[in-house]
């Protein structure tokens, strides 16, 4: 049977973007080459390198921190709140001027979709900046009392899904509330983080206000370790997570952690089945899954999982896969080959384990790392699909027969990141969202965020809240 | 000739009842010169992990309580201390070395801080939540909710004014504890214990243990069923450090210590170390 679509290819070109073929560390205002090795950055959907960056090793983390110290002592701390919003504002006006430089660099870098970081990381990095900005001279209001102190120093660690979107989480706050950061991008999505220092001289921000490192594992454990640092800022998986609670144990630093997620998207047999349907395609595909507040387990009621999935199959099937700077794209490259490495294991396990797999038709290129949308049925709790985070496009669909039974299986879980309700009744959203273990719940929508929203885990997803006024706390000596 | 006083067995508190240490082990007290008061209970391994599954059991319900009911629960303990004022002093002149007069402010302001948490009951929500303006078509606030179950060190100098400091930040939000009482001077929480079994904290809310910091607290740092600790109580900073290693273990929020002076306007950020917020979205339309 002809498709009745076809696409043409649509790519967004690249030539936006000019990269460097190497990138040094980017410490008290200027770049500068690091001493320890160096790390390449490569194109997930095509294996080519972008960039060589430095791997800042412990002396250069060094250097990075008491240039952090210096411009927190004898610049920062001595700004007032009304130009601290002012630099932030900058900050946002000019990531707004640079928007579609920095989605193809995000798309290159990651693999996420143009679609994605063009519509959504960067115009809520910019947004981030803005809503910041504006609470910089207002921490008096804040809630924390009449004179709210800034920390410090920050010591903020990023993982690679969402690179520029998650620096903005930790950078808009920490500057606003009066801190000055060291910061380091994950291992494998350095460059926008690298993009940002420059737009941090094109705005004037006193040199060392705002540190950058690259480097893996080691130089986040050096940063994160370093005795110079006041505040802990961590996001990623919830094992690095628990090192850096015992890392930090007996010391003075403030810690707050976003970590992982297994959430329960609940789809009760009243919810508007075709609404639910994208619910839950944006619940678990959006960012091929690399997603820590992903829906990631979908509840469904029992009377309706059949029609649910079958539905759900044929809306998986129209998914465009691919080239990630095509704006036609929707699902994109899977990030590193570790990463896919670790989503086809565990999808294994799932077969082992007796849960019946269903994949997407799809061409995958040839070159490149991908995995197609998978729906796993069948799914009891003791499954490891269902408890282990897989951080890819990897749906697990269990039942449930009456609300409390959904209540009971949602939070059987160490995490508790986010959770998902869709039904018509009003009541039972306000019931079962109080009842959720989750700090962010979405009812009949999935993956909404804002500056202005909250967002942070219960359990071991974490501690400490990003965004909102809440996130100010975790960057004010304040709990 | 005179009337042979009736002495009495200090126990611990769990879920509601007096339990001895299923270890039937006990230690001495002494007042600050040295001299006998009497035998507490000193609490195994084994009464800490209980006194977790009945906190566990009793938070489900707390946590359903309206804020306006924990509020008058909080408020009540306050008259049921009200009432106890006179043994509270004795106690706490014997446990602390304080004169009479000093005690009484001690005691005095330890009641006035159970009507001072009483209050903030039903005003959490509207303090620390919000509702949040999100660029799009869509409802979103947020609240405050209880952690779950707390696992408390008490302080061990401020033996009255002290534990309730680190007790009511915890439950007037809904959570429930388990609270080790100074270790030297348990009887002021002995008799909290007796209050509270008389006022109308559900049993389980709150339990008290008497006995060794170093040997109790780190099964509740390590407990998996603990959502939180206070290690307010632990001045060894070695101790300190190594349950905060084991609280890792589930991450667990740890509340560090950060005061001695219990006689200062608390503010809010005990309670708030005991919160979790949760969003919640929805879309506006028709």
């Amino acid at each position: 049977m002809p498709t009745p679509f076809e696409y043409a290819p649509a790519p967004e070109s690249r030539s936006v973007v000019d990269l460097a073929s190497s990138y040094g560390l980017f410490i008290d205002g200027e770049f500068v080459d690091g001493t320890g090795g160096s790390l390449k950055s490569i194109n997930p959907a095509t294996e080519e390198v972008l960039a060589e960056v430095a791997e800042a090793s412990a002396a250069d983390v060094d250097r990075a921190v008491k240039a952090a110290r210096r411009a927190y002592t004898r610049v920062w701390s001595k700004t007032s709140g009304k130009d601290r919003a002012k630099y932030l504002f900058r900050i946002a006006r000019l990531i707004q001027e640079r928007s579609r430089e920095l989605a193809v660099l995000e798309s290159l870098d990651n693999g996420k979709p143009i679609k994605e970081s063009r519509d959504v990381d960067i115009p809520l990095v910019a947004a981030h900046f803005f809503y910041y900005a504006g609470w910089a001279d207002k921490l008096e209001h804040a809630g924390f009392g009449p004179d709210p102190r800034p920390l410090g120093v920050a010591a903020q660690v990023i993982p690679w899904n969402f690179p520029m979107l998650m620096l903005a989480w930790k950078i808009a706050p920490a500057l606003a509330a009066g801190n000055t950061v060291v910061l380091k991008p994950a291992e494998t999505t350095p460059l926008t983080a690298l993009f940002f220092a420059d737009i941090c001289r094109q705005a004037d921000l006193p040199p060392g206000v705002v540190n950058i490192i690259t480097g893996a594992g080691d130089t986040g454990r050096a940063l994160v370790e370093h005795p110079g640092v006041d505040k802990v800022a961590f996001t990623g998986s919830t094992e690095v997570g628990k090192a850096i609670a015992r890392a930090v144990a007996g010391t003075d630093k403030k810690v707050t952690l976003e970590l992982g997620g297994k959430a329960a998207n609940i789809v009760f047999d009243d919810a508007p089945i075709d609404q639910a349907v994208e619910g839950i395609v944006a619940g678990i595909f959006f960012n091929q899954g690399h997603v820590c507040c992903a829906g990631s387990r979908l509840l469904v009621q029992e009377n309706i999982a059949e029609e649910l999935v079958s539905r759900l199959k044929r809306r998986l099937s129209t998914l465009r896969l691919g080239d990630p700077l095509d704006k036609n794209t929707d699902i994109g490259a899977i990030n590193s080959l570790e990463q896919l490495e670790r989503i086809r294991h565990l999808a294994g396990v799932g077969d082992d384990e007796g849960a019946e797999r269903w994949t997407a038709d799809c061409d995958l290129p040839s070159k490149g790392y991908w995995f197609a949308p998978t729906v796993f049925t069948g799914v009891s709790q003791a499954h490891r699909i269902a408890r282990e985070e897989i951080f890819g496009p990897v749906l697990s669909v269990l039942t449930f027969r009456t609300p409390s039974e959904a209540v009971e299986k949602a939070n059987n879980s160490a995490y508790g990141l986010s959770a998902g309700i869709w039904t018509e009744k009003g009541s039972r959203i306000l019931k079962v969202a109080s009842q959720m273990r989750a700090g962010v719940v979405w009812a009949n929508t999935f993956n909404r965020f804002d500056p202005t929203s909250p967002f942070g885990g219960y359990k071991e997803s974490g501690y400490g809240r990003e965004g909102g006024r809440h996130g100010l706390a975790a960057y004010l000596d304040v709990v | 000739m005179a009337r042979l006083e009736v002495r009495k067995t200090y126990k611990l508190y769990i879920g509601g009842a007096f339990p001895r240490s299923e270890s039937a082990r006990s230690y001495e007290v002494t007042d600050t010169k040295g001299r006998f008061l009497a035998n507490a209970a000193l609490a195994s391994r084994k009464d800490a992990r209980d006194s977790v599954v009945a906190a566990r059991k009793a938070q489900a319900g707390w946590v359903k309580a309206t804020a306006y009911n924990r509020g008058q629960v909080l408020y009540r303990v306050a008259e049921v201390m009200e009432g106890r004022r006179a043994q509270f002093v004795d106690e706490v002149v014997a446990s602390e070395g304080l004169t009479a007069r000093r005690a009484e402010a001690v005691v005095d302001a330890a009641i006035d801080r159970w009507v001072w948490y009483a209050g903030w009951a039903d005003k959490l929500a509207q303090v620390l939540g919000s509702t949040n303006p999100v660029a799009g078509p869509y409802y979103n606030f947020s609240v405050p909710e209880p952690t779950g179950v707390v696992a408390v060190v008490a302080p061990q100098e401020s033996s009255l004014l002290g534990l309730v400091s680190v007790i009511a930040p915890v439950v007037v939000s809904g959570n429930a504890c388990v609270v080790l009482a100074s270790e030297r001077r348990p009887l002021p929480a002995i008799t909290l214990s007796e209050v509270l079994a008389t006022s109308d904290v559900p049993g389980g809310v709150i339990n008290l243990l008497t006995g060794s910091v170093a040997e109790v607290a780190p099964w509740l740092a390590s407990h998996m069923d603990v959502n939180a600790l206070d290690i307010a109580g632990v001045d060894d900073t070695d101790l300190r450090a190594s349950l905060e290693v084991a609280a890792a273990d589930n991450l667990k929020r740890v509340r560090r210590p950060d005061t001695d002076d219990w006689t200062a306007d608390p503010g809010l950020t005990r309670i708030r170390s005991f919160l979790e917020t949760k969003t919640v979205w929805h879309p506006i339309g028709v």
